[in-house]
């Protein structure tokens, strides 16, 4: 099979592999720029919100104490104290995970397990359709029909509230935590099915009993991926939570969460008002770190 | 490949000829500045951040006509108070009164338009006329009820702007009362257009907002039994209102800053100033 070749033919094999070799290589440092590319972003992202969020702790003298406990937050007068943030933070996420993941767990069995094919076809895109929304949409939805259904059928004397805040939360963990419960409970293997079914057990036993612990760590790792989605969502919570400066005591107080207090304050914030909202960053940085790491230590255990 | 080469060397040739066209481009029109003017003036301008918008579409309109480069920094009233008697700005723009301490200075201010705020309620709202002290009172919750005032049995429900906005520091100014004491449980909206669509959603609701914001969704508060009109403001009748000042240090302006100030007084500059929403001075 081997053809006879001249040196000139030789050569010119060469050089073609040579110059294949050279692409290769070349675009396989593409490749790794690529990929630098993001951890680079985030380093970048991180060195500056820290370094930017620690200066007045570090060279102007603010206590951070202060600065997580303070319930005064008045940047004219000087005073930074977001613990009223960091409560409606965790009470929003909190409310909306009460709300969204009973929704969410139950639509993903549904989709996996009980709906039709032909149904399934029309439900699952229409899930994934409500995560490609832009979040203001949200807000703007949440401020024309939520506020003012709390307002008219409650008598609230104000819409924008943490209920709000909780209920368009609640909406838009959705998509995520359908899409990957339902990913997780498709991956139980169809023996287990069977075998429950074959024992007598119901279909809803079965769901409930042997496919639901089946599929633990998929749904926690969905759940907790809901919530990142509820901490750092901004710009819809902004229109609905009146962004009120109070610990909240209860559901219709409104509420400003950590990520409404940067976006709201940064257009005009100059100083130490800057520096501060960036340390807000940094504790609200903090939050999704937790949330991270809680998520490896789930994924390590639905592991092994 | 061959392919994708040719377009690779066509974009560089593209990009290289943008740059030299763009490079000519700018000679030209250094040269035709030389021409008619003689020099390349600047004028530098830093204050207020409510003042900035209308100077920089001021300044826009002008540089069309001449060739004058007008830089303008929005970094607040005060600072920009600051910089003019310090030197380093030859224009400061403020949008509130220059205080004693500030005019000691030997500065010159002249008024080049006017900025009316109103308080605006819920159009269902009985109240219509209140004073300036009661307005300080809703705002820093001494009064929570909208019947003290003569109105229905109504919570109050307080919308205010964000710290640091202009807005909200000249309304407080003038209503006199300082962010610390601003009612904690206040909403706090986002901008003028924010504020109204709150207001006119909410029966309880009220609120403050430009002149220019003003329309039937929402009601406004006549202040003293005096409308909130652009005449009244300039009667000095109404009170809720600030002027937008342009400040220079005496002998320190220039030949291009005084024909930016000329321009912006005369007819076609007080336009530009009406159709950004300020109250023309004349």
């Amino acid at each position: 099979m081997s053809i006879p070749t001249t040196n000139k033919q030789a050569e010119e094999i060469g050089k073609a592999n040579k110059r294949k070799y050279m692409l290769e290589r070349a675009s396989q440092r593409v490749f790794l720029l690529c990929a630098l590319l993001s951890v680079i972003t985030l380093l970048l992202i991180i060195g500056f919100v820290f370094y930017k969020g620690a200066h007045p702790f570090v060279a102007e003298g603010y206590s951070f104490i202060d600065f997580i406990f303070g319930s005064d937050w008045v940047p004219s007068e000087d005073k930074f104290g977001i613990f009223p943030m960091i409560v409606a933070s965790i009470y929003a996420t909190i409310g909306a995970l009460i709300i969204g993941v009973p929704i969410g767990l139950f639509t993903a069995i549904f989709l996996a397990e009980i709906a039709s094919e032909r149904l399934a076809k029309i439900i699952s895109p229409a899930v994934q359709l409500l995560a490609g929304i832009p979040s203001v949409l949200y807000g703007v939805f949440g401020l024309a029909i939520i506020v003012p259904f709390l307002q008219d059928t409650f008598g609230l004397v104000k819409g924008q509230s943490l209920i709000a805040v909780i209920l368009v939360l609640a909406i838009m963990m959705l998509p995520t935590i359908v899409t990957v419960a339902e990913t997780a409970i498709r991956a139980v293997p169809q023996t287990y099915r069977e075998g429950s079914l074959a024992l007598g057990v119901s279909q809803i036993g079965t769901i409930f009993k042997v496919i639901v612990p089946a599929a633990k760590s998929g749904i926690m790792t969905a759940i907790v991926l809901g919530l990142g989605r509820a901490i750092g969502e901004t710009m819809a919570v902004i229109l609905v939570a009146g962004n009120s400066l109070i610990v909240p005591t209860s559901l219709t107080d409104s509420v400003r969460p950590l990520t409404t207090n940067i976006a709201l304050e940064m257009g005009y914030a100059f100083g130490t008002h800057q520096e501060m909202l960036f340390a807000t960053g940094i504790v609200l940085f903090s939050f999704i770190l937790i949330l991270n790491f809680v998520l490896a230590k789930i994924s390590a255990k639905g592991g092994s | 490949m061959i392919s994708l080469k040719k377009v690779k060397m066509g974009l560089i040739m593209l990009s290289i000829l943008t740059v030299l066209t763009a490079c000519t481009n700018n000679n030209n029109n250094n040269n035709e500045t030389q021409d008619s003017n003689g020099s390349n003036a600047t004028v530098s301008i830093s204050g207020s951040t409510s003042v900035g918008p209308l100077a920089e579409k001021l300044a826009a309109k002008y540089t069309e006509k001449d060739n004058t480069k007008i830089e303008i920094n929005q970094i607040g009233s005060s600072a920009g108070i600051t910089n003019a008697i310090s030197g380093v700005s030859e224009i400061g723009m403020s949008s509130r009164d220059l205080k004693e301490e500030e005019r000691a200075n030997g500065l010159n201010e002249v008024v080049i338009a006017y900025d009316g705020i109103v308080v605006v309620t819920h159009p269902s709202n009985k109240v219509k006329d209140l004073t300036m002290e009661q307005i300080k009172q809703i705002f820093t919750g001494e009064v929570t009820n909208w019947k003290e005032l003569g109105g229905d049995d109504l919570e109050i429900v307080v919308v205010s702007r964000e710290d640091g906005s202009g807005s909200r520091d000249a309304f407080q100014e003038i209503v006199d009362y300082s962010s610390g004491e601003l009612i904690r449980n206040s909403i706090i909206a986002s901008g003028n257009g924010n504020i109204k669509t709150t207001v006119a959603n909410n029966k309880h609701a009220v609120g403050f907002i430009s002149f220019e914001y003003i329309d039937e969704s929402i009601s406004t508060i006549d202040i003293n039994g005096v409308e909130a009109t652009a005449e009244n403001v300039l009667q000095e009748k109404y009170s809720l209102s600030r002027p937008f000042l342009f400040i220079y240090k005496e002998g320190q302006l220039t030949d291009a800053g005084q024909l930016f100030i000329d321009f912006i007084l005369s007819e076609e500059g007080q336009l530009i100033a009406a159709e950004a929403g300020a109250i023309p001075v004349k």
